[in-house]
């Protein structure tokens, strides 16, 4: 068996009184990709805070590539290859579309002050590479046409591809979507749907998602965590998890 | 034309010449306040330390018996940036970093804090007696009539407009089209996502004091020169008037503190030739207070929306 791309073991956050997440355990193969689901409150969240370094967990340990992240910075996190979205859009709007992946780009546009202000060379090549990079990615959204546009400008589906995209930019390993498809009609569901497949499979990019749209769940999931009160109530793959007692209870109540 | 336009065009001319320092040290507020949400209450004592730099250079060129006009402006300015740069940087990391993640309102206090040590450090340092700079830079263009009132533009009013155009202008550029300016905007629009990207945003945020700290910096020259005196007391003023102007333009919009410096900075100017030099702090103030009143989010500023 390879090696996890990600694992948390014990992870315990708590706030005060409020236990949100407890002793929760996770792992992720490369590849994989995973959902996280559960009622509204059940810590999901939680755990993506805490494994990008947005929270610092109260105990536990994560480990990504073997390498402990646990207390690292969410920059540095990034700049491993774990990048995440937040359930509501958080683009730049006041930036364009090309802006905003650019921005994700800052680390790899890897010049000096110096550099930039005499446009040296090395500068104007990997500007046009981050450029480059930034119009495919435009493109695999479906909004080369709005490159110039106001990214708070954009429809709101539009507004949820470009974060994909801007995730996408920086080369991650593991894309973590809080709620992709929140807000989005049927239609728009379908394209994310394939949208993320796409991902894992031209981009070798491994996916772990929060969604509460069930069929996309099930239809994309390699595995499932179900998560209640903190605490994981069973994971397995999309069938095992429909099928497993203690969820139709949690989710339907009992009969 | 009639005595009264030239009146009028002089009185103007002061105005933007004093408006646009303000929006030279008004720019360090309202970047910070854009990026990190707080108000830097010590950065009119770092347009002070940025004077009394100057003044030191200066000092010390003319005791080295250098009597170049050019050679002294330009040390002043560039020592002076460079000096003034580090006190920023400085301010940032022992003041405001380890606050960070505490409630603003304790920020603000270490903010007065540090502007009151500051003050006295300078008071100790070099005495609370005005110091006179040396006037480098006399004469100028007068026009109008010749036995009547003649508007006057001084040569060291040319230099202000002149370093004031240049140095926004370049920091225009840095914001639109560098790495570090994109960066910087990012930051301004959520700080944690920009994080979360991959960008080390504790650079970003010092930059920014850097960035504010070498304009308040350009403007102590400046200002030390045009008015000719300088003592440790004249960063609280000048703080609290850009700090007007960057409230005046819309706070966290750098355009809209040129704007508001320059308004204010032409209202206090108009007070003081129309009707009493005693009474354009009142006005400024006044303004200030009309500001918050009637249109809090300034003339440029956008509406607060709470971040989740």
């Amino acid at each position: 068996m390879s090696e996890c791309l990600l694992e948390a073991s014990d992870l315990t956050m708590r706030f005060g009184g409020l236990l949100a997440v407890d002793q929760m355990s996770l792992k992720i193969m490369p590849g994989e990709i995973v959902s996280m689901i559960g009622p509204n409150g059940a810590g999901k969240t939680t755990v993506f805070n805490c494994l990008t370094g947005f929270y610092k967990a109260t105990s536990g340990n994560i480990r990504f590539k073997g390498q402990s992240i646990e207390g690292l910075p969410g920059f540095k996190i990034a700049r491993l290859g774990v990048i995440r979205t937040f359930q509501n859009v958080r683009l730049f709007k006041g930036m364009t579309a090309l802006e905003n992946l650019l921005v994700a780009q800052h680390r790899k546009l890897n010049t000096g002050l110096l550099a930039g202000l005499f446009k040296t060379p090395d500068f104007r090549k990997s500007e046009a590479e981050a450029i480059a990079k930034a119009e495919f990615w435009l493109e695999k959204v479906g909004l080369t046409e709005f490159a110039n546009r106001e990214a708070g400008n954009l429809a709101y589906g539009q507004q949820r591809r470009l974060e994909i995209a801007r995730c996408m930019v920086t080369n991650p390993e593991l894309l973590m979507l809080d709620e992709p498809a929140a807000g989005l009609n049927p239609n728009e569901t379908a394209e994310l749907d394939e949208l993320i497949s796409d991902l894992r499979r031209d981009h070798g990019v491994t996916v772990l998602l929060i969604e509460h749209d069930m069929k996309l769940v099930m239809d994309i999931s390699d595995r499932i965590y179900v998560i209640n009160q903190g605490r994981p109530l069973t994971s397995g793959t999309p069938d095992e998890v429909r099928n497993h007692p203690e969820v139709i209870k949690a989710y339907l109540g009992e009969s | 034309m009639p005595e009264s336009v030239y009146y009028f065009i002089q009185q103007l001319l002061n105005g933007l010449t004093v408006g646009s320092t303000y929006a030279l040290i008004a720019i360090g507020y309202t970047m910070v306040y854009g990026i990190i949400g707080m108000i830097n209450f010590a950065h009119g004592e770092v347009y002070m330390i940025g004077s009394y730099i100057a003044f030191a250079v200066l000092a010390a060129l003319a005791m080295m018996g250098i009597d170049s006009v050019s050679l002294m402006l330009v040390s002043a300015f560039v020592i002076s940036v460079i000096i003034t740069s580090t006190y920023g940087f400085a301010i940032e990391r022992v003041a405001y970093r380890p606050l960070r993640n505490s409630n603003r309102l304790i920020a603000l206090i270490s903010a007065i804090g540090m502007s009151i040590f500051l003050q006295n450090y300078v008071r100790l340092a070099q005495g609370s007696r005005d110091i006179a700079m040396p006037s480098l830079i006399t004469g100028g263009w007068a026009f109008g009539p010749e036995d009547g009132f003649q508007a006057t533009v001084s040569y060291m009013q040319l230099i202000i407009f002149v370093v004031t155009f240049v140095s926004m202008s370049a920091l225009t550029l840095f914001i639109s089209k560098s790495k570090m300016g994109k960066a910087c905007r990012a930051c301004a629009e959520d700080l944690g996502m920009t994080n979360l990207l991959g960008i080390d945003t504790n650079k970003v945020i010092s930059l920014t004091f850097v960035i504010g700290a070498a304009l308040a910096a350009v403007a102590g020259v400046l200002l030390g020169i045009y008015y000719g005196v300088i003592n440790p007391y004249i960063g609280f003023m000048a703080g609290l008037k850009a700090f007007t102007a960057a409230v005046l333009g819309g706070i966290g919009s750098i355009p809209g503190a040129v704007l508001g410096g320059l308004i204010l900075g032409v209202t206090e100017a108009f007070t003081a030739g129309y009707f009493s030099s005693e009474y354009k702090d009142v006005v400024a103030f006044s303004l200030l207070i009309l500001i918050l009143l009637f249109k809090p989010t300034g003339i440029l500023g956008k509406p607060e929306v709470e971040k989740v």
